[in-house]
Formats: structure tokens, sequence, C-alpha cells
């Protein structure tokens, strides 16, 4: 049985350590912050301006001045500093964020990464994900394993080079899906390798679901 | 020399003319210099070039000026939520140039600064590094972006005082201390507008010399674009 978002979001979680300073992507990487272990500090990092981001407020405490980077409205922690966007992506581009999660249309073996852009279609920006996938220091990609078109057909994401236009190159460290756990080599020629398996879905099932070339290791 | 205006009209007065550059603080609807901007449209002025990271959603922010089509070009990171800039743009009708967020941050805070152009690794072997030069420092390759500057940067901030000075409050502040820098005539609006002295020094995020002309806006609107709330633990 594959995972679901939520085992999703909580396999990620353990690529967190004490200390670390973190930013999360909008969807499956916002739900890791559930899962951070108790007793570890963990600062979450949003890239429109703050550090040390709490959860949703209390019904009636929404302040329109405090908000994440997809503009929900959030609260601060007593670690909180709040910055501008310059200072920002100075911190990430500077390599001090210890951990990017993020989604992904299409991961190449090689750690190339595709996020922002269907050619054709109205594209809606980058964002911040350029910078953060540049300059973090680890990024973890959470993601399904196969795209499903409307037909039910389905066409793999994690592949030999990404075919859309790409966010970064040779940037990802791993890939979680719903299927298992890859580990990518982005700086050395040591490729994928598939090193866990969802419960119940085998090492045949991905390699029926995967057009990139990789090692097994689980 | 007065700073302080009676409102947003007479702040602009003589600094708007058709086909300029307007800088515009904000994140999503977050520190947005809304009354300024509403001011912008009422002028009519038009053939506009805004740069600012989001383009406000449909009715509200710049999504005024979508409206009554004063834009000709936005330089932004990230316009997903608004409809009518997706409408306009497919039909040609508005320029977009995309930049990588902490790019077009760092292009403005560099032109500010009077840097003409910086290298980053952000957008490398992307399309946004096409055409541009690269240069590779210490085994690792950068694009050269190059500095922003405006005619004219529109900013919101918590405080200031008669002088110029200005504080932000929360994630309000993003763009905001940036763009205060990056243009011959930045006008702020204010929600709180106090005399020199009021504010500690030590706390001003933009000091004064930036700041050209000012407006007190004490009963601002500001909107919430994303609700999220937790439920309350019961007691």
């Amino acid at each position: 049985m594959a995972w679901t978002r939520e085992q999703m979001a909580a396999r990620a979680a353990k690529e967190l350590r004490d200390g670390f300073y973190v930013n999360l992507g909008i969807g499956i990487p916002t739900l890791v912050s559930n899962y951070i272990p108790e007793g570890m500090s963990v600062q979450l990092q949003s890239e429109n301006g703050m550090l040390g981001m709490g959860p949703f407020p209390y019904e009636g405490e929404e302040d329109p001045d405090l908000i994440n980077a997809g503009k929900q409205t959030v609260t601060e922690l007593p670690t909180t500093s709040f910055f501008s966007s310059a200072d920002s992506f100075a911190m990430v581009r500077g390599g001090h964020i210890d951990l990017s999660i993020l989604g992904a249309m299409q991961v190449a073996e090689n750690g190339d990464l595709a996020n922002w852009m269907i050619p054709g279609k109205m594209v809606k920006g980058m964002g911040g994900a350029m910078d953060l996938v540049a300059g973090v220091k680890k990024v973890v990609v959470v993601m399904e394993h196969v795209a499903k078109g409307k037909d039910g057909s389905e066409s793999p994401k994690l592949l030999k080079a990404c075919d859309l236009p790409l966010t970064g190159t040779q940037v990802v460290d791993m890939v979680i899906t719903d299927l298992g756990v890859f580990t990518i080599d982005k700086e050395g020629d040591g490729g994928m390798t598939l090193i866990e398996l969802a419960d119940g879905v085998t090492v045949d099932e991905i390699k029926a679901r995967t057009e990139a070339a990789f090692k097994v290791a689980v | 020399m007065k700073k302080v205006h009676a409102s947003a009209k007479e702040a602009l007065a003589g600094v708007l003319r058709d086909g300029m550059t307007i800088m515009a603080g904000g994140f999503g609807l977050c520190g947005i210099p809304n009354v300024l901007i509403e001011a912008v449209k009422e002028s009519g002025v038009k053939d506009l070039t805004v740069v600012s990271n989001n383009a406000g959603i449909d009715g509200a922010g710049l999504g005024l000026l979508l409206e009554t089509r004063q834009i000709r070009k936005m330089i932004s990171s990230y316009v997903g939520e608004n409809k009518l800039f997706a409408q306009q743009y497919l039909a040609g009708e508005l320029e977009l140039e995309f930049n990588p967020q902490g790019t077009l941050a760092e292009r403005i805070r560099a032109g500010g600064a009077g840097i003409p152009a910086f290298f980053t690794k952000t957008g490398v072997g992307t399309l946004i590094a096409e055409g541009k030069e690269v240069r590779n420092f210490d085994g690792h390759d950068y694009v050269m972006e190059t500095g922003l500057f405006a005619d004219v940067s529109l900013v919101h901030a918590w405080k200031g005082d008669t002088e110029g000075n200005l504080i932000y409050r929360k994630t309000a502040r993003n763009f905001n201390p940036m763009m205060a820098t990056a243009s011959r005539m930045t006008i702020a609006q204010v929600e709180h507008l106090v005399e020199p002295g009021s504010l500690d020094p030590d706390h001003i995020i933009t000091p004064g010399i930036y700041v050209k002309r000012m407006i007190h806006v004490p009963d601002v609107e500001k909107m919430i674009e994303k609700r999220t709330t937790r439920e309350r633990p019961a007691a």
C-alpha cells in the first residue's frame, strides 16, 4: 500500500535534526510541521520575512500583517524574528538554511528539478523556489510518484532528464514519494538510489512506474 | 522641508507621468501601499512598468491598476492569484518579466545601493539565465543580474516620524525597505505618524533620507488573502 500524504510528511520529518532552520513549501511539505518530534528545536523560515513561524492563529486572532509565504495567516513564537525580503533571501542564498522541503512536477536522476512552469499554460511564477533550491544546504522533494492524467493515464515524474523548464540544475538530495524514498548524489556521479519502500510496495512496482535509472539499497 | 502631505493625491502631485516605472511594496496583500495605489488609479497615468512581488488580487492592490489597464509591464516573482492578470497577459496586452523572488529583492536592494549588477547562483541553467552573463567563481557558476531603480517607490510602514524615519510591522515589512531606497521619489503611507524623537533610533529600519513624501493612513483597511485558523483547545 502506498503512503498517504500524512505518511509522506511524517517520513520527510525524519530528515529534521535538532537545531535545524527549515523552509517548508506549500502542500504536503507544510504538513511536515505537524511531525516535528517533541523536544527537538526546529525553527521554520518563511521567505516573506519571518524566522520562527508558529501555527495558524485561533479564530478571531488573525493578523493581516502576519502571514506565511503561502499568504496564510500564522502566529509568532518567542523565538520569532522578522526581516526584509532581501535579508530573507540572503539567508537562503547564503546557505544558512539547513533544509528545504518542497513539491515538484519532475525530478531527474542527476538532481535536476522542475516545479514552476508548464509551457503553454498560464505561468504563475517561480516565487522563491529557484532561490531556495540554489541556496539551501539540503533539498528534499515530496511528491506523488507518478502524474495522473484526466483520462486515468500515468506518466512518470522521476525521469532520466526533465522535459519541463527547470527550477534548478543538480539541486535535489532526496525524493520522498508515495511509493518510497530515493537519495540523489547531486554533486557526484553516483546517480539515484532507492533506499526505502512504502509498506507493501515492491521494487518491481517502483521500477515499472519510474523512468529514471536507480540503484536499489533497501 | 515638509514631507507630510494631507492626502495621497497631494503626495503624488507632479510626480506621475505616462510610461514611468513604479515600485510598490508588499507581499500578496500584506504591507501594500493600497491608499497610494488607489491614488495612482485616480490619476489616470498609464503605460506603467510596475515592480512588485505580486500583482494584487482581482479588485484589490495592484489589481485595481489592471482593471483600468494602466499597467503595461509587470516585474514580479509570482502572479498566481489574479484572473484579470492571466486574461490580459494571455491576450498579449500585458508584458511580464518573472524574477526569482530573491533575485528580485536583491536587484532592488542593489539598485538602491548604487550597485549596477551582481552575480547569483539562483537560476543558473534555467530559462532565467538565458542571454545573461554566466561567470565561474571558485568552481561554481553564477548568473549576472542587474540592479533595479524606479522613478517612484510606493511603500507602506507601520510607524513613521515627520522626518520620514520608518518602522514596519511583522511580515508587512517584506519588500518595503529595499523599495524605499531604490527610487528618486519614495512616498510612504504610515499607519501611525509621530513627531521626531518618538521612535527609538535603534529601531528605525528605513532612515528618513530615503523618504521624500509621506501620508498618514490611520484607519487603513488591511485585507487577508487566505484566512487560516486552528481550533481552540477545549477549556
